[in-house]
């Protein structure tokens, strides 16, 4: 070791700053420096082939805000990410309990569990590509030969409006219900048995010892992760990128995708900006929410 | 108030005995202690009763009601655990309660219950308060009013005291005993802490590999020992045993006393030990020896009263007597109980 490496680890002030440096930097120039740059690009007039800018105010907004495909991807923004979590919130309490309890076959099911999360998203997504297609659909063929669909009945689950949405749902749900299960399994397990056997003792049954005791007790772990959740749902657009680009017609955009389409593909930078930045007090509330909680759990 | 009754009550876990066929019967109104080291089966079996744990074999039987298909709440039964199992997020108040609303005891008189277990056991200012605010102390008040709130048949104690520390647990194990004298509700009190048992039971089954090796008062567990694992497990120092050819011979440090300080008019057997080492422990002072001539070179503990003013010097070989009918005898190969051997007519 030589002297100079021997008195920077030695000297903890020096050492400190040094190993923190990358983060900064890593945050300054991917997070930092964007977001400033989309503050300002909100305000003005840019567009992808432009040399000169000018500065409009909060024109884009305004205009945004008389835009139906806008206002249309706004309440669709909501609607994802407040059923997706609500979907995945049940879900994963109901696998959590169910991986809690020893049976044969755990590890296979725990591993088809977290499949989803491992595999690449749009491997996964391409897959269910396949199942929603309008002619191949393994749903709709299945739904044939059981007798459930009728020979009027195809559902076209990516071409139809609603259908869209509820398959984004779907589909988001399958991928981050692996996550918030194993989020849950670990919040479960660190209850000790005592308590669970105190309650069953106590005489609680399995609504009582469920909301009043192991739910409860789950709430601070939990709500991290649903707000984990929401904020992944508001700021993730690949599912809707990969099954339906926000189609059809625009039915199914939310703010990141309708975001990527008017900023990257169609150009106009400064209109992107705008609408990425109206998640921004949405994304702020949930991050200062995410940070008290980590504190109250950390404090109790 | 209900007896309890376990009848070849059997539990495996993979190739491992944890209970090995016990037989009891836990009289009206009886605290009984069940005794033995960790490891011995105890609190499985304490388990079983509470239905937390089923039976590989065997039946049990509350108030004479076999209960082995019956949940843990429809047995009529309350339980203290060794880490209390306060539920972390809820008041005193609310986890005094808890059992009641779960019940379904009518709502109106729900805080009177709870104001009166809480009353009983003087933690009546501490309802507001949440478990992780109360001293250890506390927490177990408050897990004995919650499991007393709804009067069980039957109390199931798991360790309740080993988290408290020395002087706490002395004054706590005799308002545990107080308390049940009063309300006479039938007991089953786990623990490894002889002093415990001996203290608070009317009668102890000391355990070890999952059998019941003893059952008695804390008087015929100490003084007259079933086998050899009793025999060693009771006591502080245990109980000296001597092999010597097909039996083992034993007797307590405090009955083996130098010979010039039994006044009895009893069959005394005398037998010489060398002291090698004096241990002053206030109350009392234990020689550590080795035995001479019947025992050759057996080592031997013996626990005189500090009231006995002898000089005892390290070194010396002294004349000990014990009375003939404090020596024990047991059977070298089964370690049982067996008939006086009377080894001391024949050295004569």
């Amino acid at each position: 070791m030589t002297k100079h490496t021997q008195s920077l680890a030695d000297n903890e002030r020096w050492l400190g700053r040094v190993m923190i440096a990358p983060a900064i930097v890593y945050i300054v120039a991917l997070v930092g420096f964007p977001f400033f740059l989309a503050l300002f690009y909100s305000v003005s007039n840019i567009t992808v082939g432009s040399t000169e800018t000018s500065f409009i105010g909060l024109e884009n907004f305004r205009h945004l805000l008389h835009n139906r495909t806008f206002l249309r991807a706004l309440r669709n923004t909501f609607v994802f990410a407040f059923v997706s979590q609500a979907l995945v919130l049940v879900l994963a309490k109901t696998l959590a309990l169910s991986l809690l309890k020893d049976f044969r076959g755990k590890w296979v099911v725990r591993l088809l569990i977290l499949l989803p999360w491992v595999a690449p998203i749009s491997l996964g997504s391409i897959g269910w590509l396949w199942i929603l297609d309008s002619v191949y659909s393994v749903i709709n063929w299945t739904g044939r030969a059981l007798g459930i669909f009728g020979p009027a009945t195809w559902p076209i689950w990516l071409g139809q409006p609603t259908l869209a949405m509820a398959s984004i749902i779907t589909v988001h749900v399958w991928r981050l219900l692996p996550l918030a299960t194993v989020i849950l399994l670990g919040g479960l397990t660190s209850i000790p048995q005592d308590i669970h056997d105190a309650a069953a003792v106590d005489g609680a049954g399995f609504w009582r010892h469920n909301f009043q005791i192991t739910i409860p007790l789950v709430l601070p772990i939990m709500l991290v992760a649903m707000l984990f959740g929401v904020v992944f749902a508001f700021t993730d657009m690949i599912v809707i990128y990969v099954l339906t680009r926000g189609g059809p017609y625009d039915t199914t955009q939310v703010l990141a995708s309708l975001a990527f389409f008017t900023g990257i593909d169609g150009g106009d930078l400064a209109a992107g900006a705008a609408i990425a930045l109206f998640l921004f007090p949405v994304l702020a509330v949930s991050a200062i929410l995410m940070l008290r909680l980590a504190r109250r759990t950390e404090v109790t | 108030m209900a007896t309890v009754e376990t009848r070849d009550i059997r539990k495996l876990f993979g190739d491992v005995k944890a209970v090995d066929g016990v037989d009891l019967l836990v009289k009206e109104g009886e605290f009984l202690v069940f005794l033995g080291p960790s490891g011995c089966g105890k609190t499985t079996l304490l388990r079983m009763i509470a239905g937390l744990e089923t039976q590989t074999s065997g039946d049990i039987l509350i108030g004479g009601q076999v209960v082995n298909d019956l949940p843990p709440r429809a047995r009529k039964i309350a339980m203290v655990f060794q880490s209390y199992a306060l539920y972390p997020h809820m008041t005193v108040y609310r986890n005094i309660a808890f059992p009641l609303k779960a019940q379904g005891f009518p709502g109106d008189q729900i805080p009177q219950k709870v104001e009166w277990a809480a009353s009983t056991f003087g933690i009546g200012k501490l309802l507001h308060r949440k478990p992780r605010e109360l001293s250890g102390g506390e927490r177990q008040r408050v897990a004995l009013a919650r499991a007393v709130v709804r009067e069980p048949s039957v109390f199931l104690l798991d360790e309740p005291l080993s988290n408290l520390d020395a002087k706490l647990r002395t004054s706590a194990r005799d308002e545990l005993q107080q308390f049940q004298r009063r309300i006479g509700t039938t007991t089953i009190y786990v623990t490894h802490d002889q002093v415990e048992a001996m203290g608070l039971g009317d009668r102890i089954a000391v355990m070890s590999g999952g059998k019941v090796r003893q059952l008695g008062s804390p008087q015929e567990v100490y003084n007259e020992p079933a086998d050899t694992f009793v025999a060693g497990f009771l006591g502080s120092p245990p109980m000296n045993l001597f092999e010597r050819d097909d039996y083992i011979a034993g007797f307590r440090p405090e009955t083996f006393l130098p010979v010039g300080l039994h006044d009895t008019s009893e069959p005394l057997v005398t037998l010489w030990a060398k002291i090698h080492r004096v241990e002053h422990l206030g109350a009392d002072r234990l020689l550590y020896g080795t035995m001479r001539d019947t025992f050759p070179n057996e080592k031997v503990i013996i626990n005189i009263p500090f009231t006995v003013e002898m000089q005892i010097t390290p070194g010396e070989v002294y004349e000990f007597a014990v009375k003939e009918k404090d020596i024990k005898f047991f059977d070298r190969s089964t370690g049982l109980r067996t008939e006086p051997r009377r080894f001391w007519e024949k050295r004569s």
